[in-house]
């Protein structure tokens, strides 16, 4: 796992499209909360779960390889022991990076997605993380960790 | 490559401010508005829900006032912060939002008064018990705890008499219930000491004192350690759909800001004690210079305590950063080190011989040192605590918060030492002249 500033910078600036793993459609529930969010800042969220057909206005899907078009980023809302095949699937489709969940660390599948080649990020939320690099989080109180001189890009 | 770990001094000057996205202004813009314009209504309802973060409104949120915000939550090691009116109101945003009807809370006895009366008095009116304990005693705190506590609540420097709380140790009794620690860092300042790094869970501050460090504007803040796990069956409103908040569950979705998330939608939004965005700006331009007025007051405290040690007319003195306080130990494993000494900050007490009488003469005497009721300002300020700061106290509670009927606080300034040092004899001198 590599998850400095400058890294998670980067990740998020080239992923745009992310499927995201176990996505609810109930509005209060934080997985719901974090795709609503990545929507509003201009991501494209590819649903995966098989318990619905639609989430947000986008097409659901029972699995990642089901999936007709090419994805960067897999955004993975399951327990821990659950994430090992999810990693398989996310090299197996060309994904860029492994994003674990806040909760969510299996150290295998991070390990395995890293030999890969692809960026692998655990326990932290991508709408937190999102809106604590490019602005938003602050506003909330948070501690953000950016020290800079520069206007926020 | 790891993020680089900035040192406080780095901190106090950048920690929640980059240069203003609109107009590039490198100070911190003061944000005077009261509401924010939605770019649609779908964006109304994202913020509304939550979902997005963005402004609303100023009793919940002020761009001015999250500069503050993050600033104190950096300095202090915390995950995040929410600003309020006063001290006094972020204690009562803190103590709200996580205790009920029918919880008990154990204090430590030595507290700033108004604290004492808020637990003692007003909490209770609305059925929330305390129990006072010796703040010396870590086992004190152990043998008060009951089934229903939830918090235990204590300052790291006891104001006015100076005690010195063992927080790994408290930390470790309320932890062993499944509650958390609240501790009250006014006094050394997140430069002196950092509660949340010994095992605290929340720390509050009147901003007010050395954070502001000029005696112009009132503030407090509450900040949230990230650490504390709410999901253990004991905060079922950290956990259990908000009523307050339409069915939000602030633990699951927001973690561990999930307490300073309630804090500001459930508790500051509908009893409203905001900060506001001037006071915040205030209170920044002294946090800038935090590092350097601390040292300052360490400096000059540690002589005032030294010279009335051996003054003749002083029966006893009481300041933590002297070697022969009984909590020294302590002092030296919990304070950053000021010019090889450990930082004790700006108080001290004393006892002028001649009793009550004697005291009130002395603070009377006084030429450039203030008679006020503040403490942590640049000015060097002097007050009897029994019969002003502590006196809604009983005698037994006096007693327990270590105040005696002949002590004088005295929160040591930045003026030149030698001239405090005069001040001070000068009017030592006054009170031992018979009249």
């Amino acid at each position: 796992m590599n998850d400095d500033i400058p890294t998670l910078r980067r990740i998020l600036k080239s992923c745009r499209t992310i499927a995201v793993v176990g996505l609810s459609a109930e509005w209060h529930r934080p997985s719901f909360f974090a795709a609503k969010y990545l929507q509003e800042h201009g991501y494209r969220i590819v649903p995966v779960n098989p318990r619905y057909d639609k989430v947000l206005g986008e097409r659901c899907y029972a699995s990642l390889r089901d999936i007709p078009h090419p994805v960067d980023m897999v955004d993975v809302f399951r327990r821990t022991a659950d994430v090992g095949p999810i990693a398989e699937e996310a090299i197996a489709i060309g994904a860029k990076c492994l994003w674990q969940q806040l909760g969510v660390h299996n150290v295998e599948a991070d390990a395995r997605a890293r030999a890969a080649g692809l960026d692998s990020v655990m326990d932290r939320c991508v709408k937190i993380e999102h809106a604590r690099l490019f602005g938003g989080l602050h506003w909330a109180g948070v501690n953000t960790g950016v020290i800079s001189a520069h206007r926020p890009l | 490559m790891a993020d680089r770990r900035f040192h406080p001094e780095t901190l106090a000057i950048h920690a929640g401010q980059i240069p203003d996205a609109a107009t590039g202004s490198r100070a911190l813009p003061i944000y005077q508005t009261t509401s924010y314009v939605f770019d649609s209504a779908d964006h109304a309802a994202s913020l509304f829900n939550l979902q997005t973060f963005g402004n609303v409104y100023s009793r919940l949120s002020n761009p001015t006032v999250a500069a503050l915000e993050e600033r104190v939550a950096a300095l202090e090691g915390g995950r995040a912060a929410v600003a309020a009116a006063s001290g006094m109101a972020a204690e009562a945003l803190a103590l709200t939002t996580m205790l009920q009807q029918g919880d008990h809370v154990v204090a430590a006895s030595a507290l700033y008064g108004g604290t004492v009366t808020m637990l003692a008095v007003n909490l209770r009116r609305f059925g929330i018990e305390t129990s006072f304990v010796d703040p010396t005693r870590p086992e004190a705190f152990a043998e008060a705890m009951r089934p229903n506590t939830r918090a235990v609540f204590a300052e790291t420097l006891g104001n006015p008499s100076l005690q010195v709380l063992d927080i790994a140790a408290v930390a470790d009794v309320a932890h062993a219930h499944g509650v958390p620690l609240v501790v009250d860092n006014t006094v050394p300042s997140p430069f002196l000491c950092t509660p949340i790094a010994f095992g605290a869970d929340l720390v509050v501050h009147a901003a007010t004192k050395y954070l502001g460090g000029h005696g112009t504007t009132l503030a407090g803040i509450v900040v949230e350690s990230g650490r504390f796990p709410w999901d253990n069956g004991r905060f079922p409103g950290m956990t259990e759909p908000s009523p307050g908040y339409h069915g939000v569950k602030f633990y699951e979705t927001f973690g561990d800001f999930g307490f300073t998330m309630r804090a500001r939608m459930e508790s500051l939004r509908v009893f409203g004690a905001s900060l506001a965005p001037m006071s915040a700006w205030q209170i920044l331009q002294g946090i800038e210079t935090l590092p350097v007025r601390m040292e300052r007051h360490c400096a000059n405290a540690l002589r005032v305590a030294e010279h009335l040690r051996s003054h003749p007319q002083v029966s006893w003195v009481s300041y933590p950063g002297l070697p022969d306080h009984p909590q020294h130990e302590l002092v030296r494993r919990q304070m950053r080190m000021v010019d090889g000494k450990p930082g004790a900050s700006g108080l001290l007490a004393f006892g002028v011989k001649g009793g009550l009488e004697a005291g009130v003469r002395f603070i009377e005497a006084a030429q450039f040192m203030s008679h006020l009721a503040n403490i942590g300002d640049t000015r060097t300020l002097i007050i009897h605590p029994a019969s002003t700061t502590h006196r809604q106290l009983d005698e037994a509670q006096q007693r327990a918060a270590g105040v005696t009927p002949d002590m004088v606080r005295i929160s040591v300034g930045l003026e030149h030492i030698d001239d405090i040092l005069w001040d001070v004899d000068q009017a030592l001198d006054d009170a031992s002249a018979r009249r």
